[in-house]
């Protein structure tokens, strides 16, 4: 393991919650409705965050808690109940209904749970339900994702069958990218999950070979493995260097042999050397400062400083699971400084006392930061943009350098904001 | 329990932070989980503020639940006053914090603080947006003035004769997130100005609370936005005598009765009454000719309460709409704006349920909607053409330029912004008409929503078009599949590279391959 150097920190953070997956899940699986059970503010922050009104009638909704709710459990599952049985016959094209635990429905110990099995039983042969928690006591933005598909895993059949599956939400462009290149080198049982219907669960056991493509699913492995699957160790595919290793380690586990991989990839190395170029040349020797948000930040500072040539001053991340991260830790700079969890005011210090080029962060403190002369780039693009692959290399280096090049443009680094 | 897939406003701890972050030299302490912080980007990403909104969250985690949740929230409290050294500080909680009883407005009060600490109860599951931005503008004016009540003798609005000055008023009620405050505020204080009054406090925008214990320094208050303002009014009535105003100033005759009113209050001679009609150019435009065409005119109506009772007039007395449909979905005002659907003959709509806006929209067939920008998707969806008259606000609801919507530029704005949507929609009803002429085969872009280019349409007739150099280039099946994935507003552009690009290297079939190569040389 290189040396870097792991600190911790804790205080206020800023950092959405697990519910916010939602705004990606939901486009992943269009036959499935999240419902979140929480307040007001639990519906107003998926709607911020994912520009709710461009849909007609959006996949996702919150059973807002009201005081009567409060005042006794009893009622407030008979509540829930009414409102499923609205939603449903309003959308019957739903097959899937996540019921979606909050802060407050934590707090108050609203046995979702229970809930989803008594609906599981009345609906039985229509609609699945399924529960997990997203809320921000106990998860953080992408670890939404994660619970949720936990919570798919006791659904999913059980095979023997060899096959690759591939775990964590992707751009479906970006998906049949990577099943074309396993064909090629030779993997013909390809998965992915969650799938593109909710109700088109892979079927999972021994020979079942679970390939990470996002780094935020500590549970969800935890679970796979319980269920016998093989957990192939990897970087993740963020980058050419990430992607390479990624598919190397796959080959590995189907006895494909390195020259094979090589043989198909090396084109597609090459070509994207080639793009990565013109964006490398912006961020290069450029001193990056993230901030912890999307739970990539790990990834992310790998293939900026291998790949792009960025200096890294500082990397965040809202948590750090080092088992899971081990492959990506191994290939960062010597005396990496990583810093788990946050303390919002204290970390916007050491950001202005080192003078980044660029920072990355989260919706809120971008503007602010650019007030101040510092170039940002919001973190959540990276959950909503195609970015993984060798493809997508230059496109992910594309998201830094515009803000620097933009920059560039206009030159006046200090304005006055309204 | 209530299924909501959109809602108007926020939690009300949203509106203190509106009123915190309009205001100067004041911190909120909120206990808060991790992610309530989302509430910075309403003022970071749609206001484009270039602060970080005065907000401490406490942030605790399921962990801190079993220990001790109130030390978490005295440390915060610490750090924040020693940080940002606040004039004033607010205390409150959001909606989990609330459940879990910490009480946080008192533990702040028992730390030994200099500074006035206002402790903001704010229920969370029975209150709103707008009502927590006047209960904690409420709550901050009598915390502030309180002291002052008894010594204070009642404010005369006359008092400005005895003083031998111009007389001053304040402007209360604008704030961040409300709809054009910014631009209302400059408007109405130039026309004040113009009448020979002066301004003595605008708050809480650009107020601190020195500015707030000034307050009493005017003879009486202009209440801009009832929404935020009518309950600080209400308690400066009550323990210092200060009257205010009821006329919300837009629209022409508004603004004029506005004029008239103060002049009123202030016993201050109105001279120049004739000029007021020819302020703005609304009322001539509405007359001439060219307007003929908005007569009866059927629109709908549904915004806050003050910005939807303000349009209904404006539609049917400065216009010459016919007003078919009015609501809001600010429960506050819901008794005015009944009376306002009573007087127009419709039946007032109260709700926070945007279906149910659709619904009544789908039902009384108006050819203009005013609303919020929910509505605008809405009326688009059903092809009907919409301007935005209310928050909740939206990045397009901050324009770069000048635009009030009160008073006599206000009355200009709301003239182009109204009018502007149905000349397009005049326009849509000739494109239809004339579409089989020659010159529109190609298709003209709605401003009613995208006619998305079809692939296989645009596949072929791009080819048909351009068959004599690009003859020889075939797409393969992978090639147009890969083609299709790529979003419609750049598929343009990515087939003429991907095509070029094959013409150079001389490759004859296009496959998705050759797209991803192409990509790569272009980038």
């Amino acid at each position: 393991m290189s040396k870097v150097e792991f600190n911790k920190e804790t205080g206020p953070r800023e950092v959405f919650c697990g519910l916010t997956s939602i705004v990606w899940l939901h486009r992943r699986m269009p036959d499935a409705f999240f419902l979140v059970v929480g307040s007001r503010t639990c519906a107003h922050l998926i709607q911020s965050a994912a520009g709710v009104m461009i849909f007609a009638e959006p996949r996702f909704g919150t059973a807002i808690l009201e005081e009567k709710d409060l005042a006794g459990l009893a009622d407030a599952h008979e509540e829930l109940d009414r409102v499923v049985n609205d939603l449903i016959a309003r959308r019957p094209e739903i097959k899937t209904l996540f019921l979606v635990g909050s802060c407050p429905s934590e707090v108050i110990k609203l046995d979702l749970a229970t809930v989803a099995e008594k609906l599981n039983k009345r609906f039985f042969g229509q609609v699945r339900f399924v529960n997990y928690s997203g809320s921000g006591i106990e998860t953080t933005f992408t670890q939404g994702e994660d619970g949720a598909l936990k919570a798919l895993i006791p659904l999913m059949g059980s095979s023997n069958e060899e096959k690759l599956l591939l775990v964590g939400t992707l751009a479906n462009n970006v998906e049949d990218r990577f099943k074309k290149i396993f064909r090629n080198l030779g993997i013909s049982n390809i998965e992915s999950f969650p799938p593109r219907q909710s109700t088109e669960l892979p079927k999972i056991g021994k020979n079942t070979k679970v390939l990470l493509t996002q780094p935020y699913l500590s549970d969800t492995v935890r679970d796979l493995k319980h269920r016998g699957c093989e957990i192939i160790s990897a970087p993740f595919p963020l980058g050419i260097e990430g992607s390479t290793k990624w598919f190397l380690a796959a080959a590995r586990a189907f006895n494909i042999t390195e020259l094979k991989v090589h043989e198909i990839i090396s084109p597609l190395i090459n070509r994207s050397k080639l793009a990565l170029e013109s964006h490398k040349e912006i961020l290069k020797g450029k001193r990056l400062f993230l901030l912890p948000e999307s739970q990539l930040e790990i990834s992310l500072a790998r293939f900026l400083h291998n790949e792009c040539e960025m200096d890294l001053i500082e990397v965040g991340t809202p948590y750090l699971n080092k088992d899971l991260m081990k492959e990506e830790i191994n290939l960062l700079p010597d005396n990496t400084k990583i810093v788990e969890g946050q303390h919002v005011e204290k970390q916007l210090d050491r950001v202005r006392e080192s003078n980044p080029d660029l920072v990355v962060c989260g919706m809120g403190l971008a503007n602010p930061l650019e007030a101040e002369g510092i170039s940002t780039k919001w973190s959540i693009e990276m959950v909503f943009s195609p970015i993984h692959g060798i493809d997508q290399a230059a496109d992910l280096a594309g998201l830094f350098s515009k803000p620097l090049r933009r920059n560039q443009i206009l030159t006046s680094k200090t304005l006055v904001t309204h | 329990m209530e299924l909501t897939l959109w809602t108007y406003e926020g939690p009300p701890h949203v509106g203190a932070m509106r009123i915190a972050s309009s205001m100067k030299d004041i911190h909120y302490v909120l206990h808060a989980p991790q992610g309530d912080t989302y509430a910075d980007l309403l003022f970071t990403m749609i206001e484009r503020r270039g602060q970080r909104p005065p907000v401490t969250y406490t942030t605790f985690q399921a962990r801190d639940l079993g220990g001790d949740t109130a030390e978490l929230v005295k440390k915060n409290i610490k750090e924040a006053v020693d940080r940002f050294k606040p004039k004033t500080l607010l205390v409150g909680e959001s909606c989990t914090a609330e459940l879990i009883q910490d009480q946080p407005g008192a533990l702040a009060k028992g730390m030994g603080f200099d500074m006035p600490i206002v402790n903001l109860e704010l229920p969370a599951y029975s209150k709103k947006e707008n009502w927590g931005a006047s209960e904690t503008f409420y709550q901050l004016t009598r915390t502030l003035l309180k002291d002052k009540v008894s010594s204070s003798d009642k404010i005369s609005p006359l008092r400005w004769k005895e003083l031998g000055r111009r007389p001053k008023v304040n402007i209360l009620g604008p704030s961040l997130l409300g709809f054009r405050c910014r631009d209302d505020v400059i408007e109405i204080q130039r026309i004040l100005s113009e009448q020979g009054i002066d301004t003595n406090v605008v708050a809480p925008l650009g107020a601190s609370p020195d500015d707030i214990e000034r307050l009493i320094d005017a003879e009486i208050n202009i209440c801009l936005y009832q929404e935020i303002a009518e309950a600080s009014c209400e308690w400066l009535k009550r323990n210092f005598g200060m009257e205010y105003t009821n006329t919300i100033p837009i629209g022409i005759k508004n603004t004029i009765n506005f004029v008239n009113e103060v002049h009123k209050k202030l016993d201050l001679p109105l001279t120049n009454k004739k000029e007021l009609e020819n302020k703005s150019k609304l009322p001539w435009y509405s007359k001439s000719v060219d307007s003929n065409y908005l007569t009866g005119k059927r629109v709908f109506i549904f915004g806050d309460g003050t910005h939807a009772i303000a349009a209904a007039k404006i539609a049917k007395e400065e216009l010459g709409f016919a007003v078919v449909g009015l609501g809001t979905y600010s429960r506050e005002m819901a008794r005015q704006v009944r009376a306002t659907a009573k007087d127009l003959n419709v039946e007032a709509l109260i709700t926070n349920n945007y279906l149910e806006v659709e619904d009544a929209i789908k039902k009384a067939a108006p050819e203009l909607v005013l609303g919020t920008q929910m509505e605008r998707h809405s009326a688009k969806r059903l092809g009907i053409p919409c301007a935005v008259i209310s928050t909740p606000m939206h990045v397009q609801d901050v324009p770069a330029r000048y635009s009030p919507q009160m008073g006599w530029e206000g009355a200009n704005v709301i003239f182009d912004d109204w009018v502007h949507p149905l000349m397009m929609g005049l326009e849509e009803h000739l494109i239809d008409m004339f579409k089989h002429d020659f010159e529109f085969v190609d298709g003209h872009q709605s401003h009613l929503g995208h006619t998305a280019t079809n692939t296989k349409d645009f596949l072929k007739s791009d080819n048909k078009k351009d068959n004599d150099h690009k003859e020889s280039i075939i797409w393969t099946e992978s090639g147009r599949a890969e083609l299709t994935k790529v979003p419609f507003f750049v598929r343009g552009k990515v087939k003429t590279n991907t095509e070029k690009y094959a013409i150079l290297r001389g490759i004859p079939e296009i496959s998705d391959e050759t797209l991803y190569d192409a990509k790569a040389y272009f980038s």
